[in-house]
């Protein structure tokens, strides 16, 4: 990846950022920043960030941002847009607060088809309190709360998020797993998440498969080698709805 | 004119709840105070619907009472659901028709009165005005609203219906007083009792 | 602003329908609710009106949503606000919690029910409790215990405008009875009583150009240190405690040189302002007082009415088991004055309860 200028809508006061060493919160970041700078539209990006390391973010921005709760991101996105349909609510969260504390809120505003965009940083546990399992851990992946290894028998199989999601929205909704492996893909799904927004076209999903070494205690080739030959094999990559035509730019 | 507590229950279907809205305007277009209240919720659904009525010139306190001047139980369960609500007060009413004996009706109660309104429905007006019979037995024993404000009440709610098919206007008038007929003869019959 | 109603008119309805009327009267832009009785005909009337008067309304998938939404459109600048009761007034502390901690001025309107659990769908003042102190804070939020259904409508107008001149929750704390019973009231256009309405404002989207006319709007309600949560907590409770005065409301009859004193609160005091007449016209020297305001409390004035009557003893009474008794006790603490209680959780009290209880205690 090519070293570029710090994002214009970036908030310089709260760099550098407070993210692991290694932690992929803040490739994501940095791409949601440069595709704001695009779209020009820092004074009309409202950003509201979960519990969980995607907390971390709440001042990451020189865009009007807001704390909510652990999995509450969704509904406050859902009432700001609601309110003020001419704001574009970008809620940023983690696979706890998307898949499971907040999932009946995903789920909902999915069918309702809210038009608000979510990125959610999927790295297979609850980072910010300490590893613990999250609904996406991998099947035999140990974690604080899964010590032996995920027991699917026990505790079920990852939750495939992109692909439900994919299931519940209509044509106009986008859907997309991006990697911050494959950084300039990931950054075209963000771009594609929010021009969906923008245009008025429906709910806008993206997924992030990210790293977390500090809980997976992993060194930095180990941590790249969970997320392309582990994650990236279980969960797919790619647009799984998409109304711009896949390959579009 | 002083507080006068009305209970009306019957089943699901019978009006009971309409009729109580209808006279509860109609008093407050007299310029009184009125205040309805119907059971709701769970109870209602399948069970016996009360509606708990107040009218008053002063301001009206407590929304429900625990005995009333009225009580009009419209079917046989109604009968045993409204039984506390009778005290030595109290004027019971309920339909003639009615299998209840003698210990199933409250042994509290200043006058009781079975009144033949399901039979004047069926035989001589037409069942769907059992409930209107009964809204004039209301007055008839009452006072609670003048006659013709409860006929204006009526036409403001079933003007609609009164409009396309004139005769039930009629019919509805009809059983208004027949009610109120029927209820003034049974008070001047009736017999105090006080158990 | 547009005027709804027009010329003041006298109506009978449901306090659900009046509640419905006076948010569209006070200006409310949206609506987020979950269905749960017996709120549910407040949701009825709006969604009937809204598209009228231009208002929105969303249906959510449960009560942490709706409060939640109700957060995000309060921040958004909108007048928003939600109606439940029971156990959605026990999920929606935690969005009325972010409220506290962020000071959003929204609105919500409880219609108690019976409790615990599922309790009842009719009827009960078990929320007190939740209403005033639920979630994990300091109850820093303003609670009306309203009585009447013009209550419900003038409290409803006041209440948008105490929530948005002084940036607190604000909750209008009715019941089933309330909710479901039909009698008269005047509606009203504020502005042609007088009344101003505030003004919304937002605390982000606030416009401009981000960098060149001001920095971005970061709220916040968690943070890094003790300390920094102590600074600001302490802050607003400091806040709190200087507005109190101005935002408090009670009523009070006969407390002269009242013997007992009955204090009761929403619908309960109707019951009670006929049972002090009552006992009054027997020679018995009953007093009446009825904070309006749960919180904050009418502390002085309690306090004052004991001290100016003599009385030696208040009579709690409430559909449930010492909730108004507690915040009484905590309020008045120091008070050397005899209570004693009526508790019938779940159910109505009437003139004849009070009346009796009067005459067992004196």
């Amino acid at each position: 990846m090519a070293v570029q200028a710090i994002p214009k809508s970036w908030y310089l006061p709260s760099k550098p950022h407070k993210f692991c060493p290694g932690c992929g919160h803040g490739i994501v970041l940095k791409a949601l920043g440069e595709v704001i700078d695009e779209l020009e539209i820092q004074d009309q990006v409202i950003f509201g960030c979960d519990i969980g390391c995607s907390l971390l973010s709440w001042n990451f921005f020189a865009c009007d941002s807001t704390q909510t709760h652990h999995g509450r991101t969704t509904p406050v996105m859902v009432g700001i847009k609601r309110s003020r349909p001419e704001l574009v609510c970008v809620g940023y969260m983690g696979d706890g607060g998307g898949y499971s504390i907040g999932s009946q809120h995903l789920l909902n505003s999915a069918v309702r088809n809210e038009k608000v965009t979510l990125i959610l940083v999927n790295n297979t546990n609850y980072g910010m309190t300490g590893g613990q399992m999250a609904p996406t851990t991998l099947p035999g992946q140990k974690t604080e709360t899964s010590p032996y290894g995920r027991d699917p028998e026990l505790t079920g199989y990852p939750t495939m998020g992109p692909e439900f999601i994919a299931q519940l929205t209509p044509d106009s909704a986008y859907v997309a797993r991006a990697t911050v492996s494959k950084y300039k893909q990931l950054k075209k799904y963000i771009k594609s998440a929010l021009r969906n927004q923008m245009e008025g076209n429906g709910f806008s999903f993206v997924e992030v498969l990210s790293t977390c070494p500090t809980n997976w205690r992993t060194n930095a080739q180990q941590t790249w080698n969970f997320l392309e030959d582990e994650m990236e094999k279980y969960f797919p990559v790619g647009e799984l709805k998409t109304p711009f035509g896949k390959g579009d730019k | 004119m002083a507080l006068v507590r009305i209970a009306l229950a019957g089943e699901g279907g019978q009006g009971v709840q309409s009729i109580a809205e209808i006279l509860a305007e109609a008093a407050y277009n007299e310029n009184q105070q009125a205040l309805y209240i119907p059971n709701f919720g769970l109870e209602q659904r399948g069970g016996v619907s009360i509606a708990f009525l107040q009218f008053s010139d002063k301001r009206i306190g407590a929304p429900k009472f625990q005995k009333a001047d009225i009580v009009i139980a419209l079917s046989e369960r109604a009968v045993a659901r409204t039984i506390s609500y009778s005290g030595a007060e109290t004027l019971y009413v309920y339909d003639s028709s009615f299998k209840v004996e003698a210990e199933e009706l409250p042994q509290q109660a200043k006058q009781i009165i079975a009144l033949p309104a399901i039979d004047t429905a069926n035989n001589e007006l037409h069942p769907r005005v059992f409930n209107i019979i009964i809204m004039g037995a209301v007055i008839g024993l009452s006072n609670v609203v003048s006659f013709e404000a409860a006929k204006a009440a009526l036409e403001h709610k079933l003007g609609y219906k009164f409009e396309k098919d004139p005769k039930l206007r009629e019919l509805n008038f009809k059983a208004l007083e027949i009610g109120r007929e029927m209820a003034e003869k049974s008070l001047k019959e009736g017999v105090a009792i006080n158990a | 602003m547009e005027r709804v109603i027009g010329e003041s008119k006298k109506s009978f309805m449901t306090g659900n329908e009046a509640a419905a009327w006076a948010c569209l009267a006070a200006g409310a832009d949206i609506m987020f609710g979950y269905p749960i009785t017996p709120q549910n005909e407040i949701m009825h009337y709006w969604t009937r009106m809204a598209p009228k008067y231009g208002k929105g309304f969303l249906q959510t998938e449960d009560e942490l949503s709706a409060g939640f939404t109700v957060c995000g459109g309060v921040q958004s600048g909108k007048k928003a606000f939600t109606a439940t009761a029971g156990p959605g007034n026990v999920l929606m502390q935690e969005p009325f919690g972010m409220a506290e901690a962020m000071r959003l001025p929204l609105l919500a309107i409880i219609q108690q029910r019976g409790g615990p659990s599922s309790g009842t769908v009719v009827y009960s003042q078990q929320e007190v409790s939740l209403t005033t102190y639920g979630g994990n804070g300091e109850g820093h939020r303003i609670v009306y215990s309203t009585s009447t259904h013009q209550e419900i409508f003038d409290y409803i107008i006041k209440g948008f405008n105490t929530a948005w001149k002084f940036r607190f929750p604000v909750f209008i704390l009715g019941d089933g009875y309330q909710a479901k019973m039909r009698e008269p009231l005047e509606m009203y256009d504020p502005e042609s009583r007088g009344i101003k309405m505030e003004e919304a404002y937002p605390l982000i989207g606030l416009g401009g150009k981000i960098g060149q006319d001001r920095g971005p709007s970061h709220l916040c309600n968690i943070y890094s240190l003790e300390e920094e949560l102590y600074e600001v907590i302490t802050k607003v409770q400091a806040e709190y405690d200087a507005l109190a005065p101005q935002i408090t409301e009670y009523d009070e009859k006969f407390c002269e040189d009242a013997d007992i004193i009955l204090v009761t609160h929403g619908v309960v005091s109707r019951a009670a302002d006929d049972a002090v007449k009552a006992l009054r016209a027997q020679g018995i020297k009953a007093g009446y007082f009825r904070p309006i305001t749960l919180r904050p409390f009418p502390q002085q004035e309690l306090r004052a009415a004991i001290a100016k009557s003599g009385a030696k003893k208040l009579l709690i009474a409430e559909s449930a088991i010492g909730q108004l008794e507690r915040l009484v006790k905590q309020e008045i603490y120091g008070e050397t004055v005899k209570i004693e209680t009526l508790f019938m959780p779940g159910v109505g009290i009437i003139e004849s309860d009070l009346i009796d209880k009067v005459k067992s205690v004196l």
